[in-house]
């Protein structure tokens, strides 16, 4: 890791300005769900903040993402606007998907969002699949892949490396260990220790990284996006992080081990990237309140907009099965 | 002479026109380079040498081969993905029917599938339980995936034009013991729609609805019924979902009767759809309950005598319509 990049204090900013976002967007999916305003299946990514942070400081608005039923901090760290996003969280006709998609189906090509799967191990494929189009069509995009630490045990894991690799495709998989397959441990369910190690049996690079230090997973990112731009093809990344929450809103996680819990809540990385970022002085403490007060701001207004929204028609069930609307 | 052509070659051909007229079609299978001989059967031979890149053999990897062509087609790209046998589907149904038959409607219809699923099946090829399949019913359940199953060369030629330009998901289902079976060749580019029954025999006494190989058997069947006259109105599906209601419901509503015959097993199967829907349509105007021939319930054997008698034959169609019409078997 000694001669990786690391990101420079605006970088670092802009870094911390998502990190922001996703936790506060986190607070208030929380509230929203269990105030009843909005019905939804929620899988926070708390406590996971960093990782897309620092991949997405690195890509242009063109690099395609996938990532799954935990992904709304890969969604924001993106650029899927709020009130769109809300508004499919409340199944509203004005969401990214006419409020057809849901929570787990979150899409919004113009950010690059292009598939939210709700199958553990699904946005490996197809991610291969958009970066195969920019190999034929040498646009210089890059595919993020993002999948947790229970998708590395299904088979798709290891039909899409290899192909990527065979292939030499411009992909980053990101594996987010959070430490939990739904409610088994990464013990319980990895006979490795590492999963960035599984990388050789592909013959690609592979980095086992602590996701929650904002540097090593800038320079990692970095350095495998930058690695796939050029032509010389994926990486996989396992970033080490832990999930603070249950499986989904409504599982207090009761299983998780207790201290380790409270050790990973403690070292929160959004108030540990607040701290230094003040005390090395790059932001002041009315600076960094500004961030968070901005973002309260835009977060009152994009769920004001969500629960003014219209549901869809009903005549949506006969749409955009096929491109000709059914009779 | 009408020029003659198999169906292997008429695939070919199709695929070939279609990556000639426009370079975002894309191919990708097991097998499928000239480096590894274009295929199993050869439908794709020469189309490497030909556009390069644009055809690529794959891993024996039907997840991965199924989430290339997904997410090619996400990005603009019309992939064809062979998935070579129609059991193979199976260890890659996540890819189908999660993401591909669903990407537009859960995406409100800012993302889009345009991709063909090519797989071959069929019994007669003495490969036994997992490599004979007909499989159609499950994907024609799911909505938002097409199903096409061409009976001759010059539908497989025809329709697989359609389904490649097609902005859905299509599989496309070839029968692998008649690749070899030639006939009249296709016009080059003349397409046929998708959605489009065709009336392969005309007649009043009934209607018999198939496709795919055992259209042929429903021909020779109706052939030898004439002789004794009766005469059968042999309707090719041609598309299996969405199918041509429209065609099949007015044949039905001239004859009266109705027996549907495919291969794959008759429960739930393409055929229990069609009679329920001619049912529901024309209850009061038929004059015998709809019958169904399909593939013994049981899976594909591989003792020859057992998996000729397994599909339906042109002597079981013949005997079953005369039973619907009260007739004496013919010795």
């Amino acid at each position: 890791m000694t001669n990786y990049p690391i990101p420079d204090p605006a970088t670092l900013v802009r870094m911390y300005e998502k990190m922001e976002l996703i936790r506060q967007n986190d607070e208030r999916a929380h509230k929203v769900v269990m105030s009843g305003r909005i019905v939804m299946p929620y899988y926070s990514p708390r406590g996971q903040e960093v990782i897309p942070s620092a991949i997405s400081v690195n890509l242009t608005e063109q690099d395609y993402v996938c990532t799954i039923y935990r992904g709304t901090h890969d969604m924001l760290a993106k650029g899927v606007p709020l009130k769109l996003l809300w508004a499919e969280l409340a199944g509203r006709v004005t969401g990214t998907c006419k409020g057809k998609g849901g929570p787990m189906h979150i899409t919004h090509p113009e950010t690059g969002v292009m598939v939210t799967t709700g199958v553990v191990g699904s946005s490996m494929p197809i991610a291969n699949g958009l970066a195969w189009a920019s190999q034929l069509a040498e646009d210089g995009r890059v595919t993020i892949a993002n999948f947790g630490d229970g998708a590395a045990n299904i088979g798709a894991f290891h039909e899409s490396l290899n192909l990527a690799a065979l292939w030499k495709l411009p992909v980053i998989f990101v594996c987010q260990n959070n430490r939990y397959a739904e409610h088994t441990t990464f013990a319980n369910s990895t006979a490795v220790e590492r999963i960035g190690d599984r990388a050789a049996s592909y013959a690609m690079p592979g980095i086992t990284v602590d996701g929650n230090d904002p540097d090593a997973m800038y320079g990692a990112a970095k350095v495998a996006i930058d690695r796939a731009r050029a032509g010389d093809g994926p990486t996989l990344i396992e970033a080490l992080t832990y999930r603070f929450n249950g499986h989904l809103l409504g599982d207090d996680g009761h299983y998780m081990d207790k201290q380790e819990r409270q050790q990973a809540i403690a070292a929160d990385p959004v108030a540990r990237l607040r701290a230094r970022l003040i005390s090395d002085g790059v932001l002041s403490e009315a600076d960094a309140e500004k961030i968070s007060a901005d973002i309260t701001a835009q977060l009152d207004e994009a769920i004001e907009f969500a629960l003014q929204s219209d549901y869809p028609t009903l005549d949506e069930l006969r749409r955009d099965v096929f491109a000709t609307e059914l009779a | 002479m009408t020029e003659k052509m198999t169906i292997a070659q008429a695939l070919n051909l199709a695929l070939d026109d279609a990556m000639a007229a426009d370079p975002t079609v894309i191919m990708l299978g097991e097998d499928l380079a000239d480096n590894e001989e274009g295929g199993v059967m050869g439908v794709t031979k020469g189309l490497s040498t030909k556009y390069g890149k644009r055809v690529r053999s794959t891993p024996i990897s039907e997840q991965a081969i199924m989430g290339a062509a997904i997410g090619a087609s996400l990005a603009g790209y019309k992939p064809v993905a062979e998935i070579m046998l129609m059991n193979f589907t199976t260890v890659a149904m996540d890819m189908i029917v999660n993401h591909a038959a669903k990407l537009r409607f859960m995406s409100g219809g800012q993302t889009h599938v345009p991709i063909v699923i090519r797989t071959m099946t069929g019994a007669g090829f003495s490969v036994g339980g997992q490599h004979s399949d007909y499989l159609e019913a499950w994907f024609a359940h799911t909505a938002g995936i097409k199903v096409v199953a061409p009976a001759n060369a010059a539908e497989a030629y025809g329709l697989l034009l359609s389904s490649i330009d097609d902005p859905d998901p299509v599989l496309f289902i070839e029968n692998m013991p008649s690749y070899w079976t030639p006939g009249p060749a296709p016009v080059r580019g003349e397409r046929i729609p998708l959605g489009k029954a065709r009336i392969a025999r005309e007649g009043g006494d009934l209607t018999i609805v198939s496709y795919s190989r055992m259209l042929n058997e429903a021909l020779a069947a109706a052939e030898a019924l004439a002789k004794e006259g009766v005469e059968a109105e042999v309707i090719d599906l041609r598309t299996i979902a969405p199918w041509d209601k429209e065609t099949v419901i007015a044949s039905v509503g001239k004859t009266g009767r109705l027996l549907t015959v495919h291969e794959a097993t008759k429960p739930f199967g393409v055929g229990s759809e069609i009679a329920a829907v001619v049912n529901e349509v024309l209850f009061g105007k038929l004059k015998a309950p709809v019958k169904r021939l399909g593939g013994a319930f049981c899976a594909v054997p591989f003792s020859k005598p057992l998996e000729d008698a397994f599909a339906p034959h042109a002597q079981a169609i013949a005997a079953e319509v005369r039973s619907m019409l009260s007739l004496e078997p013919v010795e």
